[in-house]
């Protein structure tokens, strides 16, 4: 591959905590994503996954270092890097249409671009729910919403911070052949934020684990199964086996919350 | 006719004869008059003023800490005065403006003085209420600040804003009752003159029944106006 799509060079980020010290989210962390490559990041709470991705998304500023995106300087957000929340944040006072519509308005192409909205509530699968609130459809219809109020600003690059977190596992499955089929289809770059092994197997092309107090990452590996992927595969589950490990080694206490 | 010579029952029929409402009618009009415009002033002044207040501090979309410091401090500091001594202190003031002191304009100097940092506190809390992930997603579809304040921030806490905004109403109802004392004319001067100074308890009476129709008429109305809103978006 030539040069990166996105590329976070040092980035190091410390929170202020309740006593006046510093907790270390991100230290010196680098790491290189190419286009069209779906990457996930896996670690326990704390590890700076979703720091290292509002970072990408603009919606932090690194303390040191600096994030890229075609080479440039990432400084604030931008309809280019779109993101999914786990909380959904969808606009409770829109309908879905209006939510998906969003972004068009808000970089003022609405008008050329009004018939994207239906293509894009489509894609969704939420036809005959245009005209619903947020509060009146289901988790699972909501987050796709969401997702494709991200996608219609046709960004660069999908951050995905733990999108799926929130769901019921038949909804979670489905969302997740959902997100790959889009993938797929739009070969659009994606990172992808999971407290899940199974998820970050079945979807990524390279796994980041990531491992907290100081927030680095541990270990990249390369997924390389051919697409679909099937989840009780004997390489799989052997995969899965190993990353499990490694993030237990890492000393977290017993029954670590990625179990779930 | 006074509570003083006259059995309760009685002073409260007279209260509903026409006699009791010959000068408290045109006196209506005055509070209705200093509360509609002191509304509109409290409603721009407070939503402006509230704004300001949220979107420049430390966490704000835009901050300007110098700026929120002092701003919150001459609001503290408009807020400290009772409303008497906020008219007392805005008669000069009123004087210096309008060239008269006393009057319904006059007053709608001191009731606006007062009632906008009222409001502006209860828009800033509104605001700071919204969740912080809504904002990040405005953000992260490329909105602006100022599509993010007008589109995203005012939207979400419209059922909030609308009910501190008939808080403020009926504050600002009161106080016009107050500075009806001080020459405001309006309703509170009619219970003060014939209700005080002359015992006609039965236009006090009147007077009193007026207040509490009118606050309970904004109250009613806000409350509508805000579950409307929130059934609207199905969040009730």
């Amino acid at each position: 591959m030539s040069k990166p799509l996105i590329e976070a060079r040092g980035v190091s980020r410390v929170y202020a905590d309740a006593d006046g010290g510093g907790v270390e989210a991100l230290l010196d962390v680098s790491l290189e994503i190419s286009k069209g490559e779906f990457v996930s990041l896996i670690g326990p709470s704390g590890c700076g996954k979703t720091t290292l991705l509002r970072l990408i998304a603009g919606l932090d500023e690194p303390q040191r270092g600096e994030a890229l995106l075609d080479g440039v300087k990432i400084e604030g957000p931008s309809s280019e890097r779109g993101y999914v929340f786990q909380h959904v944040n969808l606009f409770p006072w829109f309908t879905v249409e209006q939510n998906i519509a969003a972004g068009l308005k808000a970089r003022g192409v609405y008008k050329e671009r009004k018939d994207d909205v239906k293509a894009f509530v489509r894609l969704a699968g939420l036809e005959g729910f245009e005209k619903s609130y947020p509060h009146q459809i289901s988790g699972g219809m909501a987050q796709r919403a969401s997702l494709a109020r991200a996608l219609i600003n046709d960004p660069k690059v999908l951050l995905l911070d733990e999108p799926l977190g929130a769901l019921d596992s038949f909804t979670r499955f489905a969302l997740q052949d959902i997100i790959l089929d889009l993938w797929e289809k739009r070969g659009a770059t994606m990172i992808f934020v999971t407290h899940d092994v199974d998820e970050a197997i079945y979807l990524s092309d390279r796994v980041v684990i990531m491992t907290p107090r100081p927030g680095r990452i541990s270990e990249i590996i390369d997924v390389g199964f051919e697409r679909p992927r099937h989840r009780n595969d004997a390489g799989f589950m052997k995969l899965r086996a190993s990353i499990l490990e490694k993030l237990n080694l890492v000393g977290e206490r017993k029954a670590p919350e990625y179990f779930l | 006719m006074s509570l003083l010579n006259t059995p309760f029952w009685e002073v409260f029929l007279a209260s509903f004869d026409p006699a009791a409402w010959k000068s408290l009618v045109p006196a209506i009009w005055e509070t209705l008059y200093m509360v509609g415009i002191t509304c509109v002033i409290t409603l721009v002044g407070g939503v402006i003023l509230g704004l300001i207040l949220t979107v420049t501090n430390t966490f704000g979309l835009l901050p300007i800490v110098w700026l929120n410091r002092s701003l919150s401090a001459v609001v503290n500091c408009l807020r400290s005065l009772p409303q008497m001594i906020m008219i007392i202190l805005m008669i000069p003031v009123a004087r210096m403006i309008l060239g008269k002191a006393y009057g319904v304009n006059a007053c709608i100097i001191a009731l606006a003085a007062s009632c906008i940092p009222m409001f502006a506190r209860l828009v800033e809390s509104s605001l700071l209420e919204i969740e912080k992930g809504k904002v990040d997603a405005a953000k992260a579809m490329g909105s602006s600040s100022f599509q993010i304040i007008f589109r995203i921030m005012i939207p979400e806490t419209l059922p909030s804003l609308i009910r501190g905004f008939t808080v403020a109403i009926i504050a600002v109802i009161s106080m016009t009752a107050l500075a009806g004392n001080f020459g405001a004319g309006g309703i509170g001067d009619i219970a003060v003159r014939f209700g005080f100074q002359r015992f006609q308890h039965e236009v006090l009476f009147a007077a009193v029944y007026v207040l509490v129709a009118l606050v309970q008429l904004v109250q009613f109305a806000g409350d509508a106006a805000s579950k409307i809103l929130l059934k609207k978006r199905h969040l009730i």
